[in-house]
């Protein structure tokens, strides 16, 4: 079984991020690790695709042929990954992201594609469902819980309510929430053989995709302003000395909650 | 100048519309001339009423969709609505499940982009969006610089849902075009989680823990202390992602957007994650016992202390005080 995992090489979500001043674009030169989200669809790959023959491929889009966010993945046991890189991909939209991404992940011929539910970064959060339209498969976002059943995918998939069981025939997209299980942790030897791993680097026109449905131009929307939000401010903090949850108290009678 | 024509894709809870389409209705009465709601189920027809009440003039009926996840199916009667003619200059879709889904699915069908998490919209000759970035420090605006229809997928608690008192939404059929291979995802078992006291997005006080409870049997007090206060009880992204609770209680970018009169936070250092689900709370509690814990950035009244001394004491003084 073939498994694509898609996954996102984003600036480093601890450091403070930034929109160029004039493209408004997120600015991505610094370098890019991973998105943590990713890491819970790598893992629910890897276990999913753990047979004889079977495969975790990578499917990404970064600038400056990116792969240090892959290798992680890599080293976590994925076997080869494909990535998309082309200046002239800088500024797309959600919608050119997934021509993109679909475009590539035709070419892995997957049984099943696995993203997460968003990014960290843009978390737009319609990626999956528009890679599913382009590749015309059927998709399950929000999944808890995953198994495959001969060429059935069964998911617990997250509900306002609680949870539906759904199935769909493969090939089909899921998107995993954070938390579908616990992503391991790259192993030294992992790690090493992360280094010669196969990493196919594509161009647009490789992946036959019309350049003017990319980057910016392409790109249906703008950012046209951009403004710092006021910190709310003006609180009171306190260091707790045993009177901790009187203060509470009080302040809760204040706001007449009791 | 206003906007002839608004669309709105409605869902509905138990009691009619969800409080987020009763929002996107409020808000689209606002900004455009006619409104029309888009929906599915057996039973869309009970609910012309409350949808005309709430501003739109017709709902367009996809009727039921059986067991096939609405995506597809939903997406596919509205493409077929807009290439028989009919078409929206805006579509407000709500940030729920089936209804990014829906917003997916119909972009590439439509082959327009979406503009997701708008948090605001403001009309000049088009329409303009707002969106806050990176946790709720940075605010930007953005519109589409193409051809409509414009897809704009709103965040819960954006817009006050007030109804117009308009009358019952004529109800037109628009069924969904057979799917073909996308619409195969059926559901086979529907499971309601338990919960007891007011739903996290409607409660005006909510009580929150985070990783610094230390286990997931401390959860425990979150819940005796939201009872006390008759709220409901949420948690940030680690502790539903360690498993401690259901994904149904986060708060946060990837949770619920809530904003109660009083929000309280244990345990919780105040990643981006969360804060951008919370700050629009009117009174914010936090008790943390790491004094530079983001989550005090915003907080009105910080207690920098151990949540395992200070929320016993809080909930028998509260008890006490009864």
């Amino acid at each position: 079984m073939n498994v694509v995992v898609c996954v996102k090489q984003i600036p480093d979500p601890a450091a403070p991020a930034a929109l160029d001043p004039t493209t408004h674009n997120l600015d991505r030169t610094g370098k890019l690790i991973l998105d943590d989200s990713d890491a819970y669809g790598v893992e629910m790959g890897l276990q999913l695709a753990s047979g004889e023959g079977d495969e975790v491929i990578l499917v990404s889009m970064a600038p400056g042929g990116e792969t240090s966010g892959l290798r992680t993945a890599l080293a976590m046991g994925a076997a080869r990954a494909i990535l998309v890189s082309d200046p002239a991909l800088a500024g797309s939209d959600a919608l050119g992201t997934a021509k993109v991404l679909a475009a590539a992940i035709k070419r892995a011929e997957p049984d099943l594609v696995l993203t997460a539910t968003e990014s960290t970064d843009g978390y737009t959060g319609t990626i999956p469902a528009q890679i599913a339209e382009l590749l015309d498969l059927p998709s399950i976002t929000f999944a808890k819980k995953i198994a495959i059943d001969g060429s059935t995918v069964k998911v617990e998939r997250q509900t306002e309510a609680g949870y539906d069981e759904v199935e769909s025939p493969l090939p089909a997209v899921v998107s995993v929430t954070a938390g579908v299980v616990e992503p391991r942790y790259p192993s030294f030897k992992g790690i090493m053989a992360a280094k010669s791993k196969q990493v196919d680097v594509l161009s647009v026109a490789d992946i036959g995709v019309p350049e003017d449905q990319v980057g910016s131009v392409g790109a249906g929307q703008e950012i046209t302003e951009v403004s710092k939000v006021e910190d709310r401010g003006g609180g009171e903090i306190v260091v707790d000395e045993g009177d901790g949850a009187e203060r509470i108290l009080a302040f809760l009678k204040e706001l007449k909650v009791l | 100048m206003a906007l002839d024509n608004i669309w709105v894709l409605a869902e509905f809870a138990e009691s009619g519309p969800t409080t987020l389409t009763q929002e996107l209705l409020t808000e689209a009465r606002a900004i455009g001339t006619n409104v029309a709601a888009v929906s599915w189920g057996p039973d869309t027809a009970t609910h012309a009423a409350a949808l005309g009440d709430y501003g739109a003039t017709k709902v367009y009926d996809v009727g039921d969709v059986g067991e096939t996840l609405p995506g597809a199916p939903v997406a596919g009667a509205i493409a077929a609505l807009i290439e028989g003619g009919d078409r929206p200059d805006a579509l407000l879709i709500p940030a729920s499940y089936d209804g990014r889904d829906v917003a997916g699915r119909l972009s590439v069908k439509l082959d327009r982009p979406v503009l997701t998490n708008v948090v605001g919209l403001s009309e000049n000759g088009g329409l303009s969006s707002q969106h806050t970035l990176f946790g709720g420090t940075i605010a930007a605006t953005a519109h589409f610089t193409g051809e409509g229809p414009h897809i704009f997928v709103v965040r819960a608690k954006s817009f006050t849902a007030e109804a117009g008192g308009g009358g019952a939404a004529d109800v037109v059929s628009a069924p969904a075009p057979a799917p073909g291979a996308s619409g195969a995802a059926k559901v086979t078992g529907r499971h309601v989680e338990e919960r007891s006291g007011p739903k996290l997005d409607e409660a005006s006080v909510i009580v929150s823990g985070g990783r610094g409870l230390g286990s997931a049997e401390n959860y425990q007090m979150i819940e005796e202390l939201a009872n006390l206060l008759h709220g409901a009880a949420g948690a940030s992204r680690a502790i539903v992602d360690a498993g401690w609770v259901p994904y149904a209680r986060q708060v946060g970018q990837t949770g619920k957007t809530v904003k109660p009169d009083l929000y309280i936070a244990c345990g919780i250092s105040g990643a981006t994650q969360h804060l951008v689900g919370m700050k629009g709370s009117k009174n914010i509690v936090a008790v943390n016992k790491d004094q530079d814990a983001p989550i005090f950035s915003v907080a009105d009244l910080g207690i920098v202390g151990d949540v395992h001394k200070v929320l016993p004491a809080l909930i028998e003084a509260i008890k006490n005080s009864k």
